[in-house]
């Protein structure tokens, strides 16, 4: 008989410190497909985040390294250039890539750094406790947006894909959803793009996901996915965005 | 060549083969010959976003096993104190070097060393320390930067390079090394990101979550850091056999004493100088073996800042000898006729 589903080598079998609901725990393992899929596990080095996935290198089973919030991309960027046969990916937050590391992802990516993004949208600060993100929507209700977050006083939900997508160094983004089977199939393929263009040293590539956090949506695992299909993805539609 | 172009030569004759900078007067030169040179050996030169962003690439590299380094002076140096931190955290080593200017905030770009404080005890967050050497001509930034890389590498820790705009301007001749090490003959790194082929996944990491965990790690430090007092404080002693006073300065400081003391010698007065090349960690010994029966029963302290080295000969002293101080920070250096002055014209 075929076996046609096992646990990925790269991903360690690990208990989880991930809350119910959560997508860090689909993306880890996503990746870790694709890892293996590409046959560069003995390659791979990832830089992982500050945030609820500080300790992803507890579940990836290669190299990893962590960074300060916000400075990934400033990490990976010298590990590429000194090590070029490596692949080098970073997994961030919307925290740490699209607000106190902004400057970091806008020039690492002006500069066509040839690294594989995995972004998480999940709209809100998961580890320090639910407060507002620079991606939070308007009106939703987070610890420093008691009311919910009003455009006058927090701006607007930032579009980091869209932006990033004017810049020439910029070769592949995509945003894709865990809410479903079927977008989680799609994730997928993404994230296996943009591994593809690095193996191909073919530029910068991100993957931006949007990705549940029940616990500080106030929701339900079911409704928090539904929330993504209804609501979330209305502000950040999905699909190939460069 | 200006001491800046010195240190970064020294840089690429020890090994260092990345460095990330960004530009900020009195250490443009280094940027500059990194920029002009780093390729020749096969390196990698970025001129990063920001101070931010240059610390956390030489983090990067670090951990990648490749010697790495970056240079700035003091306002650029305080935004690297994060990344410094999170270095030692990670025990990886690298070379930081700070030509220092006016302070606080944007300061002025004139010499300085009031960044004594932030290089010897941890500038940034947490319980650590950074090696700090204290250059004070152009040759002996140039071996000092190849003995910093030694060190960082042996310790796996942080170390500086704690110069001035004064040294990182001036020009002098230089003797470079004719033998350059072959960087395949440096310590190996076996706990460096190269790609797990054939071992178990290294991580490069600062983060303790669980109970102890951090407790455990930071008193491994600690230890460390004790050997590292006990065996790696050095000195300059100058004209200190008979000398009944004695100046004590580093960098660029100890060059304008030195005159000073020659002048004094010739009126006959006995005095001499202690120039620290270590200021973490800080030459006690000596100073506990002047207070333990020396003939000098005074002691000068004279610092481009209002006194932050002081503390430091006053701790190693233990209150047996009195110490003076003479310091001039923010635009202004103390003269060899302003130490002259102090000297004879105290009642001790």
């Amino acid at each position: 008989m075929e076996k046609i589903f096992s646990h990925p080598k790269s991903l360690r079998d690990t208990p989880t410190h991930y809350c119910p609901g959560c997508g860090h725990g689909i993306a880890h393992r996503l990746i870790c497909e694709v890892i293996d899929e590409l046959g560069i596990r003995e390659r791979v080095i990832g830089i992982a985040p500050v945030g609820c996935a500080v300790i992803a290198y507890d579940y990836w089973d290669f190299d990893c390294s962590e960074a300060a919030h916000g400075r990934a991309l400033a990490v990976a960027t010298a590990i590429k250039r000194v090590r070029p046969e490596n692949i080098v990916f970073t997994y961030q937050g919307d925290g740490d890539l699209a607000a106190i590391g902004t400057n970091e992802t806008i020039h690492a990516a002006n500069r066509g750094e040839s690294l594989t993004v995995i972004f998480i949208n999940n709209a809100i600060y998961g580890m320090t406790g639910g407060q507002m993100a620079p991606t939070t929507l308007v009106g939703q209700k987070t610890v420093t947006t008691p009311v919910g977050r009003e455009s006058k006083l927090h701006g607007y939900p930032l579009k980091i894909s869209e932006m990033l997508a004017l810049l020439e160094g910029v070769k592949y983004i995509e945003r894709t959803s865990l809410n479903s089977p079927q977008e989680i199939l799609k994730t997928k393929q993404a994230i296996r793009q943009a591994f593809e263009n690095q193996v191909n040293n073919i530029g910068f590539s991100m993957v931006e996901i949007l990705s549940p956090c029940p616990t500080y949506w106030g929701m339900s695992p079911k409704e928090s996915m539904d929330w993504i299909k209804n609501v979330m993805s209305r502000e950040f539609p999905l699909g190939r965005i460069k | 060549m200006t001491g800046n172009e010195a240190i970064a030569q020294g840089a690429l004759d020890a090994g260092c083969r990345f460095y990330a900078g960004y530009p900020i007067t009195p250490q443009n030169e280094l940027i500059g010959y990194m920029a002009s040179h780093m390729t020749a050996y096969g390196g990698v030169f970025i001129q990063a976003e920001s101070e931010l962003s240059a610390i956390n690439m030489v983090f990067g590299a670090s951990s990648a096993g490749v010697r790495a380094m970056t240079s700035s002076s003091s306002p650029g140096i305080s935004l690297k104190q994060e990344g410094i931190s999170y270095i030692a955290g990670a025990e990886l080593p690298a070379v930081i070097v700070n030509i220092m200017r006016g302070g606080p905030g944007l300061g002025n770009i004139w010499p300085a060393q009031s960044d004594y404080f932030q290089a010897t005890r941890s500038g940034g967050h947490g319980d650590y320390h950074c090696l700090v050497l204290a250059p004070h001509s152009v040759q002996e930034a140039y071996d000092m930067v190849g003995r910093a890389f030694e060190l960082a590498d042996k310790y796996r820790m942080p170390a500086i390079i704690l110069g001035d705009g004064m040294l990182g301007q001036m020009m002098e001749p230089l003797v470079v090394k004719s033998q350059i090490p072959n960087p395949k003959s440096q310590i190996k790194k076996p706990w460096a990101l190269t790609g797990c082929k054939g071992r178990k996944p290294n991580i490069a990491k600062s983060f303790y979550m669980w109970e102890g965990e951090l407790e455990k790690f930071n008193l491994g430090l600690q230890k460390k850091y004790k050997m590292i007092q006990a065996k790696e404080e050095r000195f300059e002693g100058f004209m200190l056999s008979d000398a009944q006073i004695i100046l004590v300065a580093y960098g660029s400081m100890a060059r304008i004493a030195k005159g000073a003391i020659a002048s004094l010698r010739k009126r006959g007065i006995k005095i001499g100088l202690i120039r620290p090349l270590t200021l973490w960690p800080f030459p006690k010994k000596i100073f506990q073996s002047i207070s333990q029966g020396h003939k000098c029963r005074k002691i000068l302290v004279i610092e481009m800042s209002y006194g932050q080295m002081i503390e430091d000969v006053q701790l190693s002293l233990g209150g047996k000898i009195n110490v003076e101080f003479l310091g001039r920070s923010g635009g202004g250096v103390p003269t060899e006729e302003e130490i002259i002055k102090k000297v004879v014209s105290r009642k001790w």
